[in-house]
Order: structure tokens, then sequence, then C-alpha cells
């Protein structure tokens, strides 16, 4: 018994016509509904980084960004300057938060010169300099803000990912393990960068010790931890003389 | 059951028990390893499950006498993902909150054999109201069994329920904790996940004989 639907012809042309339908269908959906998505994720950077550098809603608990209807106004109150650091060029852009810090990170693998954005926050009298990260988790990027002083101690932290495994290496931006980065330094004493690693069987599960250069690791995330390391370290490294050339 | 016909109703109950998806007819085992390890994660996947399963069903249905068998495969792959996709670009714009938390479970719903496996067992040969009962009996059924084994992984693993510590402080060692026990982090990993779908399908088969298949 052979039905219509099994010859070749019929085949071929409805496999045709199913691709420019669902294509064409996709392709709407994706260009109509681009502005919003395009908004969405620019307010979603100003969240993250006033969310670095304290600006928040947090509760007991759970980390909360500024509301998002807020979130321009207080972006435009606390951030008092947007830096561009390329070389030793340092310009003032009010759209350097927009820069696409992937895209930067590629220019440079291809021997450019990088675009370093810096972010000059002020609260409660304290200033606050805010750097985008961004790195490789277990499954996809992962990326985010740190808020240093001026000598490069970590004031707030917010990261984020594409893909880790939820209840696993997604809880990097848990509140947890975000706010265990609070207070540890980036330097030596003597000025050398080290960075924060992500450490198993880390000594000092409650975080006081600040000047060790180690948070303690989220159990089952050990690939998603070590790219939170790696990242800290060869981006945050760049900022280096910038920090060093605020001292003199 | 007043609005549906008895067997209307089984399309609904049975997977729930007697034919579960993963306990019976072990589909669906990958997401089932993946998210579980929160029971929150378990919640949200069973509903993006529940809605792509139940509509992706009776698109199927609807479409079934036109898909040319050669192809069938490929077919039900696309309009899954086509679905999954615009559903996504969707709340990227309107939602962006929910969309986030959402984001991770895109591809494994996609890549979901249970999905795969009711659009080619029931749908491709059943109408549509009769295969949309049976996309959403099968995915409360994966639903019921993500959500034990959601529960089991975070209470012993985190101590956690929904991110709440029902067992005390580790660190501050209080509740439980204080009296010795420890969060037992093998849980978290995705082997237990399958050992504890083993026992509840153990469980299922020791109540049920005539579950078990002849060896």
């Amino acid at each position: 018994m052979s039905k219509k639907t099994d010859g070749n012809v019929y085949t071929v042309l409805f496999a045709v016509g199913m691709v420019v339908v669902v294509g064409s269908l996709l392709a709407f959906f994706a260009s109509s509904l681009k502005p919003n998505i395009d908004e969405n994720k620019r307010i979603e950077k100003q969240q993250n980084i006033l969310y670095a550098m304290g600006v928040n809603q947090n509760t007991d608990t759970s980390a909360e960004f500024v509301a998002t209807t807020e979130a321009e106004q207080e972006f435009q109150k606390y951030i008092t300057k947007q830096l561009v650091i390329e070389g030793d060029n340092i310009t003032e852009n009010d759209a350097a938060y927009l820069i696409d810090v992937k895209k930067e990170k590629d220019k440079a693998k291809k021997g450019g010169v990088r675009r370093l954005p810096l972010f000059v926050g002020e609260k409660d009298g304290k200033t606050f300099y805010v750097a985008p990260i961004r790195g490789k988790g277990l499954w996809d990027a992962i990326w985010g803000y740190v808020a240093m002083d001026e000598n490069m101690v970590i004031q707030g932290a917010y990261f984020d990912h594409k893909g880790e495994t939820p209840g696993l290496g997604a809880n990097i931006k848990q509140r947890f393990f975000m706010d265990d980065f609070e207070g540890e330094h980036l330097l030596t004493d003597s000025g050398e960068f080290k960075g924060v690693r992500v450490a198993k069987g880390n000594n000092d599960p409650k975080n006081e010790d600040k000047t060790d250069y180690e948070v303690d690791a989220i159990a089952g995330a050990t690939i998603t931890g070590d790219g939170v390391s790696a990242m800290i370290k060869s981006d945050l490294q760049l900022y280096v003389p910038y920090f060093k050339s605020l001292k003199n | 059951m007043g609005i549906l016909s008895k067997k209307d109703a089984a399309l609904i109950l049975d997977p729930l028990a007697d034919n579960n998806p993963i306990t019976i007819q072990v589909l669906g085992i990958c997401s089932a390893l993946a998210i579980t390890a929160e029971l929150k994660a378990s919640i949200v996947m069973s509903i993006s499950v529940l809605f792509v399963l139940g509509v992706g069903n009776v698109v199927i249905s609807l479409m079934r006498n036109i898909i040319p068998s050669k192809i069938r495969i490929i077919v039900q792959l696309i309009v899954v993902a086509t679905l999954v996709i615009i559903v996504d670009l969707v709340l990227k714009a309107f939602a962006y909150e929910l969309s986030k938390t959402l984001s991770v479970f895109v591809g494994l719903i996609i890549t979901n054999c249970i999905i795969m496996g009711r659009f080619e067992a029931f749908a491709l040969g059943n109408g549509p109201w009769r295969s949309f009962l049976d996309g959403i009996g099968n995915a409360l059924g994966y639903a019921a069994i993500l959500i034990v084994v959601g529960f089991f992984r975070e209470l012993l693993g985190s101590g956690t329920l929904l991110g709440f510590q029902v067992l005390g402080d580790p660190i501050e060692k209080t509740g439980l904790y204080a009296i010795g026990y420890e969060n037992n982090g093998f849980m978290l990993l995705s082997p237990m996940a399958l050992i504890v779908v083993g026992i509840i399908i153990w469980v299922q088969r020791s109540r049920n004989k005539a579950l078990i298949e002849e060896a």
C-alpha cells in the first residue's frame, strides 16, 4: 500500500515548503522582537554594573537588581565616569558600558589593541571602579562585573552565565557565592597581581581571611569555578597599569 | 471524570503510574539527570515540558496526514525546535527575567526524547484532542518523577528545599548539623540521579509485578 505522502516528489516539496515557512516565521519573530530584546539587554548591563558596586535591592538571601524602570536613572546618578582604556590612551565615553567584551577579546587575540571599559562610581562618599570580565564555564560563556577600590580590593561582584548546570555551576550567580568575593585582595603587598581563586578544600569556609586570594568553591561545579578564577585573572590583570597610574 | 470519557481519562492517568515515561518507558532520562540537582529547576523544567508537549502533540496531530513518512522525524524535530525558539524569543522581549531562568532549559527541551517519543508513538496516529491529553498526561508523569528526584537530591545534597535551609545551617552548625549530620555531596552529581530513578523503578515494580518484563 502506498500513500500519496510516500512519493519522492511530495517529500522534497514538503521539505522545501517547511523550510520556507519555518524560516520566515523565525526570521519574522527574531527581527520584530529585536529592539525589545536589545533594550532589555542594555538595561541588564546597567543593572549588573550597579549591582557590583552595591546598588541593588538584595534581600537576606536572594540577589535583586534595582528595578528595570529605575535602572537608567540610577545609573546616571551613581556612575560618575565611564572610561575606555586603550593602551596608554584613556578616554571618557558615555557609551562605554555598551562595549562588547567578547568582541574586544577576539580583537586582542588577533593582535589588535583591546578597549577596556571601566566604570567609576560614587556611593556614600566611596569611589568604586567596576570592570567587566568574561570567560568560559563548563557549557558556555560566563561573565561578570567586579567592583574594586583604588587598591584593587574587591568591593562587590556580580556573575552570570549562559548555560551552566542548574543547581551546580549556575549557582555562581547566587549571593552565597558572589558575596564571598567582597573584601578579597587582588594584589599582593608588593603590588603584584595575584587574583582570587575559587578553591576546593578551602580551609576558610567562613571566608574570614581576606588576603588568602581564595574563596570557597561550589561542590559539583569545579569547571565553572575554575572558569571564574581564570576570567578574574586574565581580565582584571589588564587593569593593573591603570590602578598603578592612579597612585602616582 | 465527567468531562472525559474513560478512554480519554486513561490517557492522562496511565503515564502517571503504570506507563510512566521515565520509569517504564525509560525516556527523558538525560534531562532527569541534568536538572534535578535542585527542586526549583525540576519544577521549571516540568512546566516547560508540559507546555511544549501539549502544544507540540496537537500541532503534529494536525499535520499527521500531510507529513511525508520518510522525513517525519526531521519534521517533528523542526516543529518542536520552532515552538521552543519562538517562546524563548517572546520571553526575551517581554519577560526578560523569566527568560534568563529558562534559557538553560531550551536545549534540553528540544532534545528531550519524551517529546519525540510521544510525537512518534501517539500524535502521528491520533486526533488533536486525544493527542493533547496524551501530551499532558506524559508531561505530568515526567514531572512527578522529576520532582521526586529533585526533592531528594536537593534535600540530601544541599540540605535545602527550593533554596530554604530546612535542615539548619551547615557552616554555623545549627539544626541537624549540630549533631554531626553532613550533606552528601554525591547527591549533587548526576550518577546519583540515576540511582534515585533506579530506586523509584524498583519500588514501583515490586509493588506491581505485572510491570516486570520477561528476562
